[in-house]
């Protein structure tokens, strides 16, 4: 534990100590607020919740996150520190960990700055404040989820550009596998069982269940079993493919 | 002495090149060893592997007498390590970088503190601990480099060239550095700068293409050069011939050879037999036929003619 914290230390003083972290938090911002007020019609709507709010994460977080998640490794692999950092004495967990914490730590500092748009909801009506924490929870973990296949793909390439485009290409099948644009390409061929499992990798179908309110542990557990597919798959890559 | 780091047999490959074929090596507490070899013969490789960043094909290594495979923690922990080109956090001031390294080797409060301010002293970084390593020159970058190695105090320090790009003076201070701290601690140093290894290394192992082919002090890579020990000296041409007889008739020289010199002056070459000290022996010589000469040493046999010879014997099959 000591060793993680120490790493996600030191990567969230990275974020904050570039441009990087301030831009990457005021575009969150103003974007999830612009999107919810004017896409979203939060006004039009005349009811008093974030859904047009938290609708539009999945889009912004399928542009963001591969941004951040990709100089996770590929920077440590073309500065050459990635051989101070696993010549040191912790684990290669350790150091999967400890950076895609302060990741994550890094996105939840950006969603907890949104918090005019619930005391804005809160003075104009009464939601139900557990729905909207509901939402913010599944809104974190679906980042997270998005967060775990950038730190895998970063580990593959030094090219920080590559990383990001090939994230944000694997993060949008994800998000649109649930869509007829996927799934009719495995229909024709496809036994229905494997369109079925398809469909239910869709990020969108697992999160909408959560902005509705409904407290859906199967798409928590969907989430939580990414992240951990997809940092164990981290794992794998960075001691294959570490002296690439 | 004590055995601080062991590789028994590595081996390793990258798709069909063999980098390291077959190394073994012992290192004691008090060695400085010296890595030499040409570029790409297989140093960093062989160095990757015993700080675990690699794992050997085949064959084991111990530092500390912890496998570098099966116990890589306590084995990591046991030994500071410098990468090639000292990378370090660009981003980070020296302060935080070394802050970040004793934190991760688990040091707290005031021994963390201690610990950084040894290390800062003894690389002499006390000036630039504000500074982003970014905007830090090669030199102080590479200090920053060694501090994180040295910073606790290991028992085995591994360095990539150390002194790789670094002006005389700097050169000089890691020089003296290693040197300070060689009597308690086992220290390897690759390097291609021939000087580097008479001027720190108890020993030297010199590796080709993946393979040890020397393994002795400096002095003994000296003796397999043919010059080693030869008396060379300059006379004038036109007593040339009747000096080169005088030489040939003493029995501790095999062979005169003559090398042309500039000025009207000839240099001949005695070759002793056996590798044996003979400048007594021409010297007498000379002073009892009163032949004046210009200029008399001794060949010590170059450690860059050994490397080279020692390191390029196929040069010729194209592969090298």
């Amino acid at each position: 534990m000591h060793n993680i914290w120490v790493i996600t230390k030191r990567e969230l003083g990275a974020y904050f100590g570039t441009p990087l972290a301030y831009i990457f938090v005021v575009i969150f911002v103003a974007l999830t607020g612009a999107f919810a007020f004017y896409v979203g019609n939060f006004f039009e709507r005349g009811q008093a919740d974030l859904q047009p709010f938290f609708l539009y994460h999945v889009w912004l977080y399928l542009l963001l996150v591969p941004a951040i998640a990709m100089r996770l490794w590929a920077e440590e692999r073309k500065s050459g520190t990635i051989e101070l950092l696993m010549t040191l004495p912790i684990s290669t967990i350790e150091a999967i960990l400890g950076k895609f914490f302060a990741a994550w730590i890094f996105i939840g500092v950006a969603l907890a700055l949104t918090f005019p748009m619930w005391i804005t909801v809160n003075i104009l009506g009464n939601p139900d404040n557990g729905v909207i924490f509901t939402g913010y929870l599944g809104s974190f973990m679906m980042a997270g989820a998005f967060l775990a296949i950038g730190s895998c793909i970063s580990a593959l390439t030094k090219n920080q550009v590559i990383a990001f485009i090939v994230a944000a290409t694997l993060c949008f099948l994800f998000v649109m596998s649930g869509a007829e644009l996927v799934l009719n390409f495995f229909r024709p061929w496809a036994p229905e069982f494997l369109v079925q499992a398809i469909a239910s990798m869709s990020f969108i179908n697992h999160f909408d269940q959560i902005v509705k309110g409904v407290f859906s542990l199967p798409s928590f557990i969907f989430y939580v079993s990414l992240i951990v597919f997809f940092l164990f798959a981290n794992v794998i890559v960075v001691e294959q493919r570490k002296a690439a | 002495m004590t055995l601080l780091v062991e590789a028994d047999r590595l081996s390793k490959s990258f798709g069909a090149i063999r980098a390291v074929d077959d190394i073994s090596l012992r290192v004691s507490k008090g060695e400085v060893l010296g890595f030499l070899g040409p570029n790409g013969a297989g140093k960093s490789t062989t160095m990757k592997i015993l700080t675990g960043f690699l794992e050997p094909d085949s064959g084991s290594a111990r530092v500390c007498s912890f496998d570098v495979v099966e116990h890589p923690k306590e084995a990591k922990a046991c030994l500071g390590y410098l990468p090639e080109g000292a990378p370090a956090y660009g981003d980070m001031t020296s302060r935080g970088f070394l802050e970040f390294i004793a934190e991760i080797r688990g040091f707290e409060g005031a021994a963390k503190s201690a610990r950084i301010a040894s290390a800062v002293e003894r690389t002499g970084l006390q000036g630039v601990l504000g500074q982003r390593i970014d905007t830090l020159s090669k030199g102080y970058k590479r200090r920053v480099g060694l501090a994180q190695a040295i910073l606790h105090d290991p028992a085995v320090l591994i360095m990539d060239e150390p002194t790789d790009g670094l002006d005389p003076n700097q050169k000089h201070l890691v020089r003296k550095l290693i040197t300070d701290m060689a009597k308690d601690k086992a220290i390897i140093v690759s390097t291609h700068i021939l000087e580097e290894v008479e001027a720190v290394c108890t020993r030297a192992v010199v590796i080709d293409r993946g393979r040890i082919v020397a393994d002795g002090t400096a002095e003994d890579l000296q003796r397999r050069m043919p010059y080693h020990n030869a008396v060379a000296i300059k006379v004038d041409a036109a007593r040339a011939d009747a000096v080169a007889g005088a030489l040939s008739a003493l029995s501790s020289i095999e062979r005169v050879e003559r090398l042309p010199s500039a000025n009207g002056h000839i240099q001949l070459r005695a070759m002793p037999r056996n590798g044996s000290a003979i400048a007594t022996d021409v010297a007498a010589l000379l002073r009892e036929k009163s032949i004046t000469v210009e200029e008399m040493f001794v060949e010590r046999g170059k450690l860059d003619d050994v490397f080279r010879q020692i390191t390029t014997s196929d040069v010729g099959s194209g592969n090298a």
